[in-house]
């Protein structure tokens, strides 16, 4: 939405630029929103500041909307919980059927990780180590966010195009008619079961890696199997898991209310549906990403407070 | 005539006071001030676009007024928590445009979820009251099982119209309830209409552009125009009144809408597009 303001503002900006005047009677006046009349440079220079407040403003009205959806959202989740049957086909949909793509997207990137540093590794002779790294990098880092990124690309959009379905075509507004709430009813459930599988489908897609990493590593690469786990313990912790699933709920929280978010606030007609769904994905995967950094930098802080001697890397 | 004086000594059961709804800088309604007592038929005519659907949905509170407010049975209903609008709502039944059903239910599963949200029913007494809902509107009793998109747009229809009478409203609002409709299945709804508010003594609110319903199901018409093709301080509600007063109305505007004229309405859009 915001950006489709923004592609707005700029066609209007465009259209009163000097270098590109629209035909005009010479007498008529240039009427802007509030009917002043503003020509030549001064008038550009107050449209060009009047476009980017209403930029501004339109992005903190939507940003406003945002948390009092999720606002609403957390008030029914305390107060009273949607039905069972309401629940279970969404916890289907999230868990059951998104586990065979998690898992083949967690071995991929466990023997694609192995491929990529092995030769660095062999060089400085330290390919024993490959399985520290690997099994870092995939607990920490590449577990969670590819099986967040996979549900908000499965899941996410799904959830924005059938609600924003169901918005167009009025069925949000039966249900409300019928005294059943919408965001308890249809966000709630969906909230749930992100909330609630995304560390599941963390954990599968984890295992997948590390089990894609041993595969290339051991038996492709004939790295030595005893000194691969051996580093591979030396270096992964505990903690290390803990910041992998710590993270991937509030990922899976970000992709739920987002995509609900963009259902409930479709456009008519099919084009609304699929920038919705569209939409649904391109902010899950920033949330994602921007989440990632701002919960690594915090949770690293939180290490260091926890055990001040700090990481033992060689 | 008793009848009509009967109902006009009884307090109104929707109150709308100077309700304005705006959509960013569009302006959908303007000052409309409307009462309706309770056990009238109310339809709304007026062109796509003049704001009749919202006008009906703002009285369920599906869209919040920008100004103004709408009392039901003296309740603002913008004063109402999330709750107490749900429980409120249990005293309308609201029939959809394209009858909105679930798509991922069955029809049984729709015309029942009114009652599996809100009432102590058992699983028998659900079936009951679903199979005969569905035979009043003349519907056999093997289309529990379909889903809505197995069923023609006549049938979705009388689907929708089922699940909205399922919890006996005291209120119902039928949102062009024929169009896309041939002129039978368009007969059987406006029959259906009548023989409900026969039945259950039913305020009904109709939209409709289609003015064989209007002559036939009307206590009372109301014909609202676009807030772009009014005058500064006109009032959007260009005429008021009943069936035989819409026919004998001077308004040039009613007149056109009623006998369905273009007139110079083609040339109008024409101009006002160059603008």
């Amino acid at each position: 939405m915001v950006i489709d303001a923004r592609l707005h503002q700029v066609k209007k900006m465009s259209s009163v630029t000097p270098n590109n005047p629209i035909p005009r009677r010479p007498d008529e006046p240039v009427f802007s929103g509030d009917g002043a009349a503003r020509t030549g440079l001064t008038g550009w220079f107050v449209n060009w500041v009047s476009d980017w407040g209403g930029l501004v403003l339109s992005a903190v009205m939507a940003v406003g909307d945002f948390s009092l959806f999720v606002l609403r959202t957390m008030i029914w989740l305390f107060t009273r919980l949607p039905r069972k049957e309401t629940v279970w086909p969404n916890f289907y949909q999230v868990g059951v059927s998104s586990l065979p793509v998690v898992a083949l997207t967690g071995t991929f990137i466990g023997m694609v990780l192995a491929v990529q540093s092995y030769f660095q590794f062999r060089q400085l002779g330290l390919e024993t180590r490959l399985g520290g790294v690997i099994n870092m990098t995939l607990v920490r880092e590449l577990g969670p966010v590819l099986a967040a990124t996979m549900l908000a690309g499965r899941v996410g959009s799904a959830m924005a195009a059938e609600l924003g379905t169901m918005r167009v075509t009025e069925q949000i507004d039966a249900l409300s008619a019928m005294g059943a709430n919408p965001i308890r009813y249809l966000v709630v459930p969906r909230f749930l079961a992100c909330l609630f599988l995304i560390p599941t489908l963390t954990v599968m897609a984890d295992f997948m890696g590390v089990a894609g990493g041993h595969f290339y590593s051991v038996d492709i690469l004939g790295i030595d199997i005893h000194h691969y786990w051996a580093n591979s313990k030396k270096f992964v912790s505990n903690f290390d898991l803990f910041v992998g699933l710590f993270k991937s709920i509030f990922f899976g929280s970000a992709i739920a209310l987002i995509s609900c978010y963009q259902g409930f606030n479709c456009k008519a007609g099919a084009e609304g549906v699929g920038r919705a769904s569209t939409a649904a994905f391109v902010y899950s995967f920033v949330a994602i990403l921007v989440l990632d950094l701002f919960l690594g930098i915090a949770l690293d802080s939180l290490y260091f407070t926890m055990y001040p001697e700090g990481v033992g890397l060689l | 005539m008793m009848i009509e004086e009967l109902l006009s000594d009884q307090e109104s059961l929707v109150e709308v006071k100077d309700l304005t709804v705006q959509f960013g800088a569009q302006e959908v309604l303007r000052d409309i001030s409307l009462e309706i007592p309770a056990g009238q038929t109310l339809v709304l005519l007026g062109e796509s676009g003049c704001g009749k659907t919202v006008l009906m949905k703002s009285i369920i509170g599906l869209i919040q007024p920008t100004y103004g407010q709408v009392l039901f049975d003296s309740e603002n209903l913008s004063l109402l928590g999330d709750r107490q609008l749900s429980h409120l709502r249990l005293r309308f039944g609201f029939v959809f445009q394209n009858a909105a059903l679930f798509d991922s239910m069955t029809i049984g599963q729709n015309v029942a979820f009114p009652l599996r949200q809100h009432g102590r029913f058992s699983d028998e007494q659900v079936r009951e009251m679903v199979l005969s809902r569905l035979s009043e509107v003349g519907l056999p009793d093997e289309v529990v099982f379909k889903k809505p998109a197995e069923l023609s747009g006549g049938m979705r229809k009388r689907v929708g119209l089922a699940r909205a009478l399922i919890m006996n409203p005291e209120m119902i609002m039928y949102d062009e309830p024929t169009t896309g409709l041939d002129p039978i299945m368009s007969d059987v709804i406006n029959e259906l209409i009548i023989r409900t508010r026969r039945r259950n003594p039913v305020t009904s609110i109709v939209v409709t552009h289609d003015m064989n319903t209007a002559r036939k199901v009307a206590d009372r018409v109301v014909m609202l125009m676009p807030t772009a093709r009014l005058d500064e301080g006109e009032s959007q509600v260009v005429f008021d009144g009943s069936v035989p007063e819409l026919d004998a109305c001077r308004d040039r505007r009613v007149q056109q809408f009623i006998n369905g004229e273009a007139g110079e309405r083609l040339m109008e859009m024409r101009s006002s597009q160059l603008n």
